[in-house]
Parts: structure tokens; C-alpha cells; sequence
């Protein structure tokens, strides 16, 4: 049943995944620098920052507890492994056996729920704000995203994603109208979960505008180099969620180590059109006050729910 | 290659059309700025538009283009531009608060689709044409529309919801029954035209009266205070 | 070896023994909790052992030489009865384990007489699983009540508790006389009472709609579902902490057991409305429980207000059974029927533990508001960690219990575009978007418990003398921990345990799908797969992989030094979030949900006050108006009684010449 070419396809996304994250963000921020006229950082200054932060030592404050030592590692974790789950290069992936859709939506929860209690360890202002603002994110953000992965399901009849990839890829083609407005409410979700403009500022210092930033104030040294490494991981695995359910071309069908290799210029290419898209949507919305977020994730979340609503009334 | 194209995936896109349709509905529901929501009535006049034009080529019927193109001239390019010029006379940019708050109106925006459905479902079972079940998704951008000209406080926004009340109408009516009488088109039409423009006074007379367009001030012309 | 029915009873009546042991010596401790506890936390775990064996073995009855002349007791041992029974063992068994460590002498109730309550207590839940007909039902059932409500007036010296116990009494006798009245409906003008007469009865149609919406209000009642829920955040905070756990973990079970037992098995033919009235109730209670579990600033409360929430989701798949059930779709109503009985047991599991968990709180630090917590993973390890397995379970985050079963709650729903009435299939998949809502928010709440009860700084100074628990509160939760995990990493084997019950009472079961122990895949494994145990050790290794990695590489330094400040040096532990702060969001995008006093101060004050509360406006709206309505009515009555004898002699004589004139 498991397969060893199926292992390797499994180790070559994990790692692909791991390591191309940073350089992801970088693309990014290169796109936004030049969309607003500035000098780009170089393309690889993620990794830069990593180095940089790992070899620094940690500072803990003196109520640092345990499980704040541990949370880094255990948030890397679960979105590496929820990394390992979505197929971008090739759809036989032993882990989809393991974890499909849900599972998904629940090991990024669980990361969530890791970072907020990370955030409340130290006991001052700062890091309990940033974790209510983000349960308050997650909590209409999580059924969101849960609710457009059902729409993809209703359509290929499975929660595996590796199913759902091969009936939008590999099937004949459909026009799936349910698709537009679970499009759209992705999107939104995506934007809020990792703490883009118009939901977060990831590069703002004013402690009462952060959210995703409140959390890790007092993260330092290699603890900060291993959130901050999930936090771009997490991007990447948005957008491969976004690719997959969306423009799933490219994707090779089964194990077929070709179709893999090939594959790959398909992903860095979809990747970098995502990126100067995403870059284009925070160059040109400005960032909402944290009260409205609630609004904007609701809209998202009952959008989800009328694309799950439009594929039952018109796709069946 | 084209045409065989549009002919394989026509009904899809009819289809296609009908979400945006009313992904466009749900959106001016949930839009809060008046400019962005006569853009978005804008676009829904565009994929009408495009709409009847598929309807047309897909059956064969010549006369669709005429509406299509009279659909094109008005909802896109004339009453949008007239709707733009009063509210810049008028002076009003933001709607700030609805009646009930986005997520609630959204929430019966919901109800309110899964009921135009299932109301529209006998006659979809009864209609053998390429476009089943659009006639659920215009009746529900017909009722989505109402909603939204009860759940606005300012004039402009129910302006708005009243014309696109006739855009729902317009799409039950290519896509279920292949578009009706140039008369009865042209009928329809002058009837928006004339409302449209007893609106605009409306308003005006508002205005001065009143010296706001919010219409919950019509609430102090009452028999007993 | 006697058969599972005997050993059940005998054990039922062990429990009943200790109890009468504990009236021996009534305010000795050392008895109670030395010697009484542990020998009911044994009983508790061989009454666990005998239900799993008979899950598997056919059902089993008996009839007692007790009862009436006409009625005695008839007693049956059956899968579904099994089933809660495993379920009533597991959680006892941790819950006396922790008594022991955790009941003391100056709580009010002496001792041995809590004890004998609380073993009468678990002997009547255990009687209630095994009755087979409507008489013995009530009197175990009437039993329970009593019984639980001395425990919940332990501590009788607060007026709130007693007035909370005399609200819970209240309700749970209006649901009792539903469900008498639901026996009446179930025995189909036969006469006969045993539940063996109402299955052959075989009611249907509108006598049996009367039944069915009959045992909706009186188990509903007692499981706590909106609007009859009132009484459960008051008791449950109310009692003793184990009682507390019992009463959420197993009690509210036991009313589902009853609401299974009289839908499924003694009407036969059940209708598929009822499940969508179900369904409805069921997700409005969890959508209600939940989000005022986010305004709490007491822990049991929250608590509390949680397990209404979760027997709302029950109550949902409850529902999802029902509608498929009336459909015909029997695998289907399986899968539902085993994700509901599941997210029962998993319930009892983490609900009870988080319960005991705050427990040892309160002993350790003598405060329940959560305004006043604060820090305690430093001086509370043990109990900290065994609540973060809580946390994560009731969460319902993967690889936890608490995730399978809400996963296959999720995959039932995903089948129900396939239902054939046309607006039942639109709106149930719209329910499960409030299902999804009601986890995210049941993960904000429990961020919100975990986070101000066990991390951040002390709000008070005395929470620095803090102890840990005692060996034996650490053995019960240490337990009850366990099963947790168990039941996380090998969900499939619970899902062959439930076969037997599904089969029973749908016709069909999912385990025959299922791909070994390894995986859980309940129609298909094309379809849907999880496999836990594969997803916790991919996990693990990632982590270890990464931390060995970092340290291999770089380095593992660290140094302590004071927390970020801003440059504000006067930090202290109030300026943290309180539990008020946390609940603000879900306070103001609900703000339709509860009905809010706001008490401002004036300008000029010249100390100003601000106090806000979040009431239930089911009991300003319901239960106040009825309450003055009942008081009326018994002003009216009040006039017979004018206070002289020779009005009421006058009574007495007036009826006697009307027996006399008209029955002569």
C-alpha cells in the first residue's frame, strides 16, 4: 500500500516545502518594495534573519514557563506536518492516508493554540492582547477555510486532498461556479490567518496595531528563528492550499516521478504569480481597524458557507 | 474551436454567470461604501450583459442581442454614469450604519437563497431548457435585492436595490423563457426609467425638506408625533 | 462465571453497601476517604469490565423479587446499556480515586454522609442503564436526582448553593413528569409498563410524536439543552468539584442513554422530523452554551456552560441519526449514531478531568474566579499538565479524542447533500458550518481558561504558596488523562466497540469498513481516512528531529533576564488580560445573545464604579414571567384558606354530602 517512491514523493514535498518557505516570504517582500517604490531587500533575506536568529542566544523572562520553551518546536510541528499533507508536487502522498481535510483545518488550529497559550505564558499586556486578537482571527477564520475545503469536497466526493487535486486536476474539465465564491472567501481567509494587510501589518513596531507580532514579543534567539520559519511555512502551505484547490494544473497524477519533476517549474511559477498578487492586495488595501476584522472574517465565513450552498443548488 | 467550446461548456457557463450573479448580490448587500456599490451594480450589468449574449448565440435567437446590447448601453454605461453625478451633488460617500449589522443582513441573504430555491424548484422540473436552475438564483437575487432596499437607511442604496431588482428579473427571464417580447422589454424598461426618475426627485425633495437623505426622517411626516 | 447482568447488579449493590458503610461513621474522613473511595473506584472499574464484555454478548434479561405485586423490577442488560455503562465505570473510577484525596471534614456535609450520597448516587445512574421498564426507570431515575441534589447542597451553608440545588431539583422533576407522561404515550393503551410491552406495543403516529416530543423535554431537561438548561450553570459550580465532574461527565449522559433508548428502541419506526427538530436544538444549545462560556469569569461556569455546549453537538448528531434513520439511509445513521456516542464518551473523559482539574485549584488556592489565578503551571505542574490534555481534547485538535469524534460528526454531515428531501438538503450542510463555528469557539474558550488559569503571572500574592496535588488527586487525573490519550491515538477500536451498539439500534454498523486499528475510515478509505497514531508520531519526530537539528548546529544557550516592558517599568500582574478582556470579542460580535446591565458611573463620582453583566435572557424572558405567572395563580388559590376551622370542617362536610348525593 505504501509505496517507496511514494515515501520519497512524501520527503521531497516535506523538504521542498521547509526549505523554499523563507524564500517565499522574500519574494513577497521583494513584490511589495517594489510596488511601493522602495529598495528590495535581497531575495534571500529570510534566510539571513534564520541564520542570524540561531546563532543568537535565547533570553527567557524569568515567568517563562515550560511550555513556552517548548511551543516553537511544537508549532513548527504540527504546519510542517500539515506541510507534508497537501499535495504540490504529486498527489501519492502516504501522509494523505493519515490526515485529509479536516485534519488539515485541525493541526493548523493546533498551532493556533499553541502560539496564543505561548502568548499568554509571560503575563503582560502585550502577549495576552496579541493572543485574544488572534483567537478572535481564528475563530471565524478556521470554520471559514473548513467550509471551502467542504465545498471541494462536496465536489470530488472525498476529504482526501490528494482526491481533490486529482478530480479538479485530472478529471475532465468543469466550470465549478461554487468555486468562485469559495475563491473569494479563501483569499480572505488567507489574508487574515497570516497576518497581512488588511488584518495585520507583519512589518509594523507599534505594539497596539499587532496581532501575530504581540504573541512573539518576548521570543528571541532560536525560539524566534523556529516561529518565524513556521509563520512563512504556514504561508507557503495557504498557498499550496489555494494552488491545489484552485489551479491544481501541474500537479502530477500518482507517483509518477516525471510528472513530479515537471511539476515543480509549474509550482515556483504559481508561486511567484501568488506572490505578486498577494503583494499587489497589500500594497493596495490599507489595514483595517482590529474591530471591523470581525465583519471581514464574518463575510468570509457566510461566503464559504454560500459556495458550499451554490455547489448543492447548482452542481448537482 | 471556439464555437465548439462555448457549445460543449455554454450551460457551464450560463451557470458560471448565475454565481456571479449573485455572488455580485451578496456583495452590495455587504458593501458598505455607495461608490463601490454602483461599481458593483456596474458589474452586474456587464456579466448580464455577457450573459445574454451566451443565451443568444447558444439558442439562435437574434433578438437577445438587441437586449443585450440595449442591457449594455443602459445598465452599464448610462445609469451608472447618472448615479455617479447625484451623488456627487448630493454629497454622499458612506452609508455607516445599516439597519441591521452585515453579518446578520448576510445571514438572511442565506435563508432567503435556499428559499427562492426551493420555490423556483417545481417550475425548474417543468423547464427543459439550458438553464435549469438559474431561475432559483434570479428569484434569490430578486429577493436579495428587496433586502437590501429595506436594510439601507439612505436613499441612494435603495435606488440601487430597486434597480437591481429589474436586473434579476431581466436574467429569469433570458435564461428561463429565452427573453421575452422586444415590446414587453421595451415595457419593462420605461417602467424602471420612469421609477428611476420619480426616485431622483424623490430625493431631491428629500434633500430639501430634510436637508439629508437618510429616509428614516420621513418618519416625522406621520398623522400623530 | 456469572453473566455480565448479575455481575452488574452486584456491583450496583457493592455501591449501595459502601454507601451504608459510610453512615457507620459519618464525620471520620479517614473512613470515607481511606477506605469507602478506593473500594468504589474498584467497583467503578469492574463495573467498566463487565460492560465491555457485554457489548459483545446477546442482550440479557431478569426480573428482581422487588417492586410491586404487579410490577416488579424488571432488569436488562443490553448493548447500548453496555455501552454506558463502560462509560459510567471509566469516569467513576478516576472521580472516587481523586474523592479520595479530595474530600475533607468542614465542607458543611460531614463526610461519610457525602460518601453515602455519592456512592447511592453512581448505584442509581447504574440502575437507571440496567431498568427495564418504566417503573424501576423512575425509581432509580427519581433516586439520581435526590441523591445528586444532597451532593450539590453539600456545602449548604451559602444561600446561592441552596437556591441553585432548589432550581436543579425543580427542573429535573418537570422533566421527570415528561418523562412519566412519555411512558404513559410509549405503553399504547396495553396496560403493560416493562419496556419489553411498549416494544410490542409498537405506538406510531401521532401518539408516537407525543412520546417522542415528550422525551426530548424531559431528557432534555435533565441533559441541560436550551431553553431547560438554567439550572446547569448554577448546580454544577455548586457542588463539590468530583461531584461537579460526575454530574457533567456522566449524568447528562445518562439522559441521552434515555432519549437513545426510548427513540430508537422502543418506538420503532422513527420519523425523520424529529431528528430535524433535534438537529435544530441541538446546534442552537451548542451556539448558546458556548458563547456565553466565553463571557465566564468563574471557572466551573465556564465549565459548565461547556458541557452544555457539547450536549448540544451531541444532540445534533442525535439528530443527524434520526433524519437519516427516517430515510432509510441505515450506514449512514450509523456513522452519525457512532460519532454521537463517541463525543459521549470522550465528553465524560476531558470534561471530567478539566472538572477535577479545577478542583485541585480550589484546594490549592481557595479561589474560583478566574480574575484571581493566575501562574499556577509554576507551582501546579502536575494538575497543569493533565489540563492542557483537557484542553486539547475539548478542543477538539488533533490527535486528541475530542478530534475523532468530532471528525466523524463532520464526515456524517458531509453525506448529507445526498438526503432526498429538497430543503433538508440545502440547510444541513449550512449546520455544519455551525458546527465548525461552535469547535472554533470551544478552542477560544479553552485558550481562555488554560491561559488565565495556568500561564501568565499570579493576580494574587497568596497563589505563590500554591501546592501541588496530593498522590491521590494525582492518580485520578493521571487516569483520566490516559483514557484520553487511549481513545485519541486508537479511535478504531472504539468504533468496533460501538458496532454491536449501532447495530442494535440503526441495523447497520461501520466497523466492518474500517482498515484494522491503524486507520479510521468509516465508509471508504477514498473517501475520508485519520489515522491518529500515525499523525502524533510524524509530529513527534518532526519536533525531536528539529530540537536535536538546532541543538546539532547551534547551540542551546539560554539566560533569564525580565520581560519586555516598553520602557514602562511599573508592570505588574493586573495588567494582564483577565478573563473579562478575553471574552470581549466573542462578547461584542454576539452581543445579540445575552442581555446586558451596564452600570456607568456618573461624572461626578467621586468613586466611580463600572459593572457589567451577561445575563441569560432565557431567564428574564422564560422562566421569571412563568415564575410570577405560578405565583398568581396560588394567590388565587390562597383564598380557600382563610385560617378557621370551621371553614375547612365545612369543606370536609360539603364533600361527603357530594359523595354522598352523587356516588350513592
Amino acid at each position: 500500500m505504501i509505496s517507496a517512491s511514494g515515501l520519497a514523493a512524501q520527503f521531497t514535498e516535506l523538504m521542498l516545502a521547509v526549505l523554499l518557505a523563507p524564500l517565499l516570504t522574500g519574494w513577497v517582500n521583494q513584490c511589495r518594495a517594489w510596488l511601493q517604490n522602495r529598495s528590495a531587500p535581497p531575495l534571500l533575506q529570510p534566510y539571513y534573519v534564520l541564520a542570524k536568529l540561531f546563532a543568537k542566544d535565547v533570553v527567557l523572562a524569568h515567568s517563562a514557563s515550560p511550555l513556552f520553551r517548548f511551543a516553537p518546536y511544537l508549532i513548527f510541528g504540527c504546519i510542517a506536518l500539515a506541510a507534508a499533507i497537501v499535495p504540490t508536487l504529486g498527489t501519492d502522498l502516504p501522509m494523505n492516508a493519515a490526515a485529509d481535510a479536516i485534519a488539515l483545518v485541525g493541526l493548523l488550529a493546533l498551532a493556533r493554540l499553541f502560539i496564543a497559550l505561548a502568548g499568554m505564558d509571560i503575563g503582560t499586556a502585550f502577549g495576552s492582547l496579541g493572543s485574544r486578537r488572534e483567537m478572535l482571527v481564528g475563530f471565524l477564520a478556521e470554520p471559514a477555510l473548513l467550509m471551502v475545503l467542504f465545498t471541494a469536497s462536496l465536489i470530488s466526493g472525498s476529504t482526501s486532498l490528494a482526491t481533490i487535486v486529482e478530480t479538479l486536476a485530472h478529471k475532465e474539465f468543469v466550470i465549478y461556479p461554487s468555486l468562485a465564491f469559495a475563491g473569494v472567501a479563501f483569499t480572505m481567509v488567507s489574508l487574515a490567518e497570516n497576518a497581512r494587510i488588511p488584518v495585520d501589518n507583519p512589518s509594523t513596531h507599534l505594539e497596539l496595531t499587532m496581532i501575530h507580532e504581540a504573541m512573539v514579543l518576548e521570543y528571541s534567539g532560536r525560539h524566534l528563528a523556529m516561529i518565524e520559519w513556521a509563520a512563512s511555512l504556514k504561508l507557503f502551505v495557504y498557498s499550496c492550499i489555494g494552488l491545489a484547490i484552485f489551479f491544481p494544473f501541474g500537479v502530477a497524477e500518482g507517483g509518477d516521478a516525471f510528472g513530479i519533476v515537471m511539476a515543480l517549474p509549474a509550482l515556483i511559477l504559481k508561486l511567484a504569480i501568488g506572490g505578486v498578487f498577494l503583494a499587489l492586495i497589500e500594497t493596495l488595501s490599507a489595514k483595517m481597524r482590529i474591530f471591523r476584522a470581525p465583519e471581514f472574517l464574518g463575510i468570509a465565513f457566510l461566503l464559504a458557507v454560500l459556495s458550499m450552498l451554490v455547489h448543492v443548488l447548482l452542481e448537482r | 474551436m471556439l464555437a465548439q467550446a462555448l457549445t460543449k461548456y455554454g450551460p457551464q457557463l450560463i451557470n458560471l454567470f448565475a454565481a456571479a450573479l449573485l455572488l455580485l448580490s451578496f456583495a452590495m448587500l455587504a458593501q458598505r461604501r455607495i461608490l463601490s456599490l454602483i461599481n458593483l451594480f456596474a458589474a452586474q450589468g456587464f456579466v448580464l450583459f455577457l450573459s445574454t449574449m451566451l443565451v443568444a448565440w447558444l439558442t439562435g435567437q437574434h433578438h437577445l442581442y438587441g437586449s443585450a446590447a440595449l442591457t449594455l448601453a443602459l445598465k452599464v454605461i448610462a445609469l451608472p454614469w447618472i448615479l455617479h453625478r447625484l451623488i456627487r451633488r448630493l454629497n454622499v460617500k458612506w452609508d455607516v450604519e445599516t439597519l441591521i449589522n452585515i453579518p446578520t443582513t448576510m445571514l438572511v441573504g442565506i435563508v432567503l437563497v435556499i428559499l427562492a430555491f426551493n420555490l423556483a424548484l417545481p417550475i425548474t422540473m417543468l423547464a427543459g431548457t439550458v438553464t435549469r436552475a438559474t431561475l432559483g438564483i434570479a428569484l434569490a437575487c430578486v429577493l436579495l435585492s428587496f433586502l437590501m432596499m429595506i436594510t439601507r437607511s439612505k436613499a441612494v442604496p435603495q435606488v440601487i436595490g430597486f434597480l437591481s431588482m429589474e436586473n434579476g428579473l431581466f436574467f429569469a427571464a433570458t435564461g428561463a423563457v429565452y427573453g421575452m417580447p422586444m415590446v414587453i422589454e421595451f415595457g419593462v424598461a420605461l417602467d424602471v426609467l420612469v421609477g428611476a426618475l420619480i426616485l431622483g426627485i424623490f430625493i431631491f425633495e428629500i434633500r430639501e425638506r430634510f436637508d439629508t437623505v437618510d429616509t428614516r426622517h420621513l418618519e416625522r411626516l406621520k398623522e400623530r408625533p | 462465571m456469572a453473566s455480565p447482568l448479575l455481575q452488574v447488579l452486584a456491583l450496583a449493590c457493592a455501591w449501595i453497601a459502601l454507601g451504608a458503610l459510610g453512615l457507620l461513621r459519618t464525620s471520620s474522613t479517614a473512613w470515607a476517604t481511606r477506605a469507602l473511595y478506593p473500594a468504589g473506584a474498584l467497583v467503578g472499574l469492574l463495573v467498566a469490565v463487565a460492560g465491555l464484555g457485554a457489548l459483545f454478548q446477546p442482550p440479557e434479561a431478569l426480573i428482581l423479587p422487588l417492586g410491586l405485586p404487579d410490577l416488579p423490577f424488571h432488569v436488562r442488560i443490553d448493548a447500548l446499556s453496555a455501552f454506558f455503562l463502560v462509560l459510567l465505570g471509566v469516569a467513576a473510577a478516576g472521580i472516587s480515586v481523586f474523592g479520595c484525596g479530595y474530600f475533607r471534614a468542614d465542607q458543611g456535609t460531614a463526610p461519610g454522609l457525602v460518601s453515602f450520597y455519592y456512592h447511592l448516587f453512581l448505584a442509581s445512574m447504574a440502575l437507571v442503564l440496567l431498568a427495564d421498564d418504566a417503573y424501576f426507570f423512575m425509581v432509580a431515575w427519581e433516586t439520581m436526582a435526590l441523591s445528586s441534589y444532597f451532593l450539590v447542597t453539600c456545602d449548604h451553608r451559602h444561600a446561592q448553593i441552596r437556591s441553585a440545588g432548589y432550581l436543579y431539583l425543580l427542573i429535573a422533576h418537570i422533566g421527570a413528569i415528561a418523562i412519566l407522561l412519555c411512558f404513559g404515550a410509549l405503553q399504547g393503551g396495553s396496560g403493560d409498563y416493562s419496556f419489553d410491552g411498549m416494544r410490542a406495543a409498537q405506538v406510531s403516529g401521532a401518539w408516537a410524536t407525543v412520546a417522542y416530543v415528550l422525551a426530548l423535554a424531559g431528557f432534555g431537561a435533565k441533559a441541560g439543552i436550551v431553553p431547560l438548561h438554567v439550572w446547569l450553570p448554577e448546580a454544577h459550580p455548586a457542588a463539590p468539584s468530583p461531584v461537579s465532574a460526575l454530574m457533567s461527565g456522566v449524568m447528562l449522559k445518562t439522559a441521552i442513554y434515555g432519549l437513545l433508548r426510548v427513540t430508537l428502541d422502543l418506538i420503532s419506526f422513527p420519523l425523520w422530523w424529529w431528528g430535524v427538530v433535534a438537529l435544530a436544538l441541538g446546534l442552537a444549545t451548542a451556539l448558546f452554551g458556548i458563547v456565553f462560556a466565553a463571557v465566564q469569569s468563574d471557572m466551573k461556569r465556564l465549565l459548565a456552560w461547556s458541557s452544555i455546549e457539547n450536549i448540544g453537538l451531541i444532540f445534533a448528531g442525535f439528530g443527524l441519526t434520526l433524519i437519516f434513520r427516517g430515510f432509510g439511509m441505515g450506514a449512514l445513521a450509523a456513522l452519525a449514531l457512532t460519532a454521537t456516542l463517541f463525543h459521549c464518551l470522550n465528553h465524560a473523559c476531558y470534561k471530567s478531568l478539566l472538572f477535577l482539574c479545577t478542583g485541585s485549584v480550589m484546594h490549592a488556592t481557595s479561589e474560583r474566579s478566574l480574575g484571581r489565578l493566575g501562574g499556577l503551571i509554576h507551582r501546579m505542574p502536575w494538575v497543569a499538565w493533565c489540563a492542557l490534555v483537557g484542553t486539547i481534547a475539548i478542543a477538539g485538535l488533533p490527535p486528541s479524542n475530542g478530534f475523532a469524534s468530532e471528525w466523524l460528526l463532520l464526515q456524517a454531515f458531509l453525506f448529507t447533500p445526498g438526503l432526498p428531501q429538497s430543503y433538508l438538503n440545502m440547510l444541513v450542510p449550512v449546520a455544519a458550518a455551525v458546527v465548525a463555528l461552535t469547535a472554533a469557539l470551544s478552542g477560544y474558550v479553552m485558550v481562555k481558561f488554560y491561559g488565565v488559569v495556568f500561564l501568565g503571572q499570579p493576580r494574587e500574592p497568596k497563589l505563590a504558596e500554591a501546592h501541588d496535588a496530593g498522590i491521590w488527586e494525582r492518580t485520578g487525573l493521571a487516569w483520566l488523562a490516559m483514557v484520553c490519550v487511549v481513545l485519541g491515538l486508537a479511535p478504531a477500536t472504539v468504533i468496533g466497540l460501538l458496532d454491536p451498539v449501532t447495530r442494535a439500534l440503526t441495523g447497520s454498523g461501520i466497523a466492518g469498513l474500517a482498515q484494522g486499528w491503524l486507520f479510521l475510515a468509516p465508509i471508504q478509505p477514498e473517501r475520508a481516512s485519520y489515522s491518529p497514531l500515525l499523525v502524533f508520531a510524524v509530529a513527534a519526530t518532526i519536533v525531536l528531529l528539529a530540537w536535536l537539528l538546532v541543538r546539532l548546529f547551534y547551540h542551546g544557550r539560554s539566560r533569564r533576564t525580565r520581560a519586555w516592558d516598553c520602557g514602562f517599568p511599573f508592570l505588574n500582574a493586573r495588567m494582564q488580560d483577565t478573563a473579562e478582556g478575553f471574552g470581549q470579542p466573542v462578547r461584542h460580535v454576539f452581543e445579540t445573545f445575552f442581555r446586558i446591565r451596564t452600570q456607568a458611573p456618573a461624572p461626578r463620582d467621586l468613586r466611580p464604579v463600572y459593572r457589567e453583566s451577561q445575563e441569560d435572557r432565557f431567564w428574564y424572558g422564560l422562566y421569571l414571567p412563568v415564575a410570577q405567572g405560578v405565583n398568581w395563580v396560588t394567590g388565587l388559590v390562597t383564598v380557600l384558606q382563610r385560617g378557621r376551622i370551621s371553614t375547612y370542617l365545612t369543606y370536609s362536610f360539603a364533600t361527603l354530602l357530594l359523595l354522598l348525593l352523587f356516588v350513592g
